[in-house]
């Protein structure tokens, strides 16, 4: 039930309408609350003390935080008093990854990203092709309908996904929520999830409750998410309590599915088999809007605004948060000198078929969109149908001993 | 995390029940202390450095149980964790350390004279002897909660402590950043080097922070006496050496500790004690002593007898593997050291693990013979 957080969310809504107003706006410095002692401390302690070694470290945290921005957020905190060291623990404790550049930052509530502006700004700039929250506005559009050409080669496309995150309004994130928070969300989620009907319809599995049998079959799906080991994700204090008010929905059809409280609040997948990204897009947005109707029902909502569009733990994956791809096979392409630039043009990323810590294995690749925020879902998977139809016919006229071109680079939205 | 933890009195906006972790498939010693009753007491409560009870209680939340060993499943953040969730800590304290009681005393005696014997373990046996400690520094909050800044300060004061030692003491530090990978190599060789924690019971309770920042390694020119800095204690204290004479490194750990100690206290930063909990560590399985006395010892036939289990319970000794804390046997080499660590000295504790040992060495060459050890069998220590 709303009513036990009305009070909560009567005070977080400054902090949302402090998101609305920009970037720059002063944080909270709460002292009502700390001892004297640790009053005391801080100044014992100034903030060049604390400042992280980063010399060996390639993030863009790293790269974006100076001893001086360092200095000038250390003390402050956000409603849900949330610290800076607390965003950027996970980069100081991982100073790069082997195949791709981290982000190194997490957001504890929905109010890190107004806080500690001045960092996240120039995250977000590095992370999203010059992408700036302070004067740039993220358009949101999940009209499934306008996609065209949606319908791939099944000779070499095997399957087609589209995943997102959604936060609840209200509550912190799961670097930062507390037992309590994180059963919320669950409880909310699960609630809107129970409404869900026709070829949407389906069951929800607690990782604590679920038994042999349940677990054996969601292993077998592939639906199964393990308790995080990459140290980009412990290292943000997001296995806290594991596996406490985790789990795993999916509709009866195993082709909508949810996970509760493992990186984010939700993250959505819409998922099969085959070639048919149109109808799995229509799938994820008809999901999306129904499960969004039904949780205002009851008085909550998602995490958006016009600067960031919706808010996930990691800077990474504001915007749409979407990430749509394909199992796609290409083993003349992926051999050719000329396939990272193609899909580097083509604003698509690879990635081997386990998911984005692992390597490719034979000829079939994950090939996903890079891009998050500043451009909207129809626009991403647009391009991400538009990529992947280019790489099936390069891998066409290649099995042909036909030529093949680079294409030209997709524009960005730099001013 | 340091500097007060406000987060803290946010969670208070929800009842006991909602916050309250779910421990019902828990074998850890705060699973089975831990009441809704004690955690609605202890939740609004902080140390003055921010330290709360679910910062207290997170690394047991986070693991149930662990195959070999009960766990203790909380840790301090600082000095003063001790006394602000004693409503916790005491409970757990007298479980892991026979019915220690709230007003228990606990002895100190670091007078490696008081031992006797200890210099004739049989070395074809006994393949080393080692003894450690922790220590922390006052003033300083624990692994789990230290800062950067902190943690920096107290290698920088752990250096000149131990820069200053001279004669057999002499010898160099190796901050864990700046190491080439031939000092890496060599101390991986001579068994010192310790790495960036893996076990989820320390990363778990936010001990792995900032690695390597502030962390290293310290050791004489002979490689007798070691300290590492900033790993699971804000110091441990290593003496060991290779065969039986447990007597004489007993006497390097006595006195190379009081040196350093007395150094520390020098500049104001004695060690964190007090006559109740003895040595304050981040462990309450480490606190009095935080001695860990021990041996390498073949014992490929009394480990299989039946009673090997109860003998050590009796000699007061608990055995590992060779690899240390989570690991088994190999070869019939067992790592058997002392079990107590409150409510004994550490004089007292070595001369268990001396005289046990002695008579499981003694154990050992009887059954080779094939003869019965059933007149051997020791009474409850």
């Amino acid at each position: 039930m709303a009513s036990s957080f009305t009070r909560l969310i009567s005070k977080r809504n400054t902090a949302v309408l402090l998101a609305g107003l920009g970037a720059g706006t002063a944080g909270f410095l709460l002292s009502e609350n700390s001892s004297l002692a640790a009053e005391a401390k801080k100044k014992l302690y100034p903030p060049s003390s604390d400042y992280p070694d980063l010399r060996k470290h390639n993030n863009c945290m790293a790269s974006a935080l100076t001893p001086a921005i360092y200095a000038k957020l250390r003390d402050k905190v956000t409603p849900n008093n949330w610290t800076l060291d607390q965003c950027i623990q996970t980069g100081v404790d991982n100073p790069g990854h082997p195949f791709i550049k981290t982000v190194g930052c997490v957001a504890g509530d929905e109010e890190s990203y107004e806080v500690f502006a001045e960092l996240f700004d120039l995250i977000i700039k590095d992370r999203h092709n010059g992408y700036d929250p302070r004067v740039m506005k993220h358009p949101t559009d999940l009209d499934a309908s306008k996609i065209t050409h949606g319908m791939f080669d099944e000779n070499y496309v095997l399957s087609s996904r589209v995943r997102t995150g959604r936060s609840i309004r209200g509550l912190s994130l799961p670097p930062a929520c507390s037992r309590a928070e994180r059963r919320e969300v669950e409880r909310v989620v699960v609630t809107a999830l129970a409404g869900l009907k026709g070829d949407l319809a389906g069951h929800y599995y607690s990782l604590g409750d679920m038994t042999e049998k349940e677990q054996q079959q969601l292993i077998d799906d592939h639906f199964l998410f393990d308790k995080p080991v990459s140290p980009l994700l412990t290292c943000a204090f997001m296995a806290r309590d594991w596996p406490d008010a985790r789990g795993i929905w999916h509709n009866n059809d195993k082709t909508f599915l949810i996970w509760v409280n493992e990186e984010d609040h939700t993250r959505v997948i819409s998922m099969e088999k085959g070639g048919n990204m149109k109808r799995v897009f229509e799938r994820f947005c008809n999901g999306l809007k129904q499960v969004e109707h039904l949780i205002q029902e009851r008085g909550w909502e998602f995490m958006w605004n016009e600067r960031l569009g919706y808010v996930l733990t990691c800077p990474s994956n504001l915007g749409t948060g979407l990430r749509a791809g394909v199992h796609v096979r290409l083993p003349k392409l992926s051999k050719d000198p000329r396939f990272s630039k193609i899909l580097d043009n083509l604003r698509l990323q690879k990635r081997g078929t386990g998911g984005v810590d692992t390597a490719a294995t034979g000829d079939t690749f994950d090939i996903s969109n890079l891009d998050r925020l500043g451009k909207s879902e129809v626009e991403l998977v647009q391009l991400l149908v538009d990529g992947v139809n280019y790489l099936i016919e390069c891998e066409k006229r290649l099995e042909k001993g036909q030529e093949i071109k680079i294409p030209s680079p997709i524009v960005q939205f730099r001013k | 995390m340091p500097f007060g933890n406000t987060h803290n009195n946010f969670k208070l906006n929800y009842k006991v029940e909602e916050e309250f972790p779910d421990l019902s498939k828990h074998n850890n010693h705060m699973a089975k202390v831990l009441t809704k009753d004690i955690y609605g007491k202890l939740r609004d409560k902080q140390t003055p450095s921010g330290y709360t009870l679910d910062d207290v209680i997170q690394t047991g939340v986070d693991n149930p149980g662990h195959p070999f060993i009960m766990t203790v499943g909380c840790v301090a953040g600082d000095e003063e964790s001790y006394e602000v969730f004693k409503d916790l800590l005491d409970p757990v304290i007298s479980d892991r350390h026979g019915g220690y009681k709230p007003t228990d005393k606990h002895k100190t005696d670091l007078n490696h004279e008081n031992l006797k014997g200890g210099d004739d373990l049989d070395p074809n046996y006994v393949l080393s002897s080692r003894v450690r400690t922790g220590r922390s520094i006052k003033g300083f909050t624990l692994p789990p909660h230290n800062s950067r800044g902190e943690r920096r300060i107290i290698e920088r004061l752990s250096i000149e402590a131990l820069n200053s030692l001279d004669g057999e003491f002499k010898g160099k530090y190796y901050p864990l950043k700046t190491m080439t990978d031939a000092e890496q190599e060599q101390l991986i060789a001579d068994h010192f080097l310790f790495d960036k924690p893996v076990s989820p019971l320390l990363t778990c309770a936010g001990m792995a922070r900032d690695w390597p920042d502030g962390r290293g390694i310290w050791h004489n020119e002979n490689k007798t006496f070691l300290v590492w800095v900033n790993e699971e204690d804000h110091l441990r204290v290593i003496s060991m050496q290779k065969g039986g004479n447990m007597r004489e490194v007993f006497r390097r750990f006595c006195v190379g500790l009081q040196k350093i100690e007395a150094i520390f206290k020098k500049h104001d930063h004695g060690f964190m004690w007090n006559e109740h909990l003895g040595y304050i560590l981040t462990c309450p399985s480490n606190l009095g002593t935080g001695l860990r006395g021990g041996v390498h010892v073949k014992l490929a036939k009394l480990s299989t007898h039946a009673k090997f289990e109860e003998i050590l319970t009796r000699l007061r000794l608990q055995k590992r593997g060779t690899g240390g804390v989570d690991t088994a046997s190999v070869g019939g080499v067992f790592d058997i050291s002392n079990a107590d660590r409150l409510g004994s000295s550490e004089v007292e504790q070595v001369q268990l693990v001396v005289d046990g040992v002695k008579l499981m060495v003694e154990m050992e060459k009887k059954l080779e013979k094939g003869e019965s050890i059933d007149s051997m069998i020791p009474a409850q220590k």
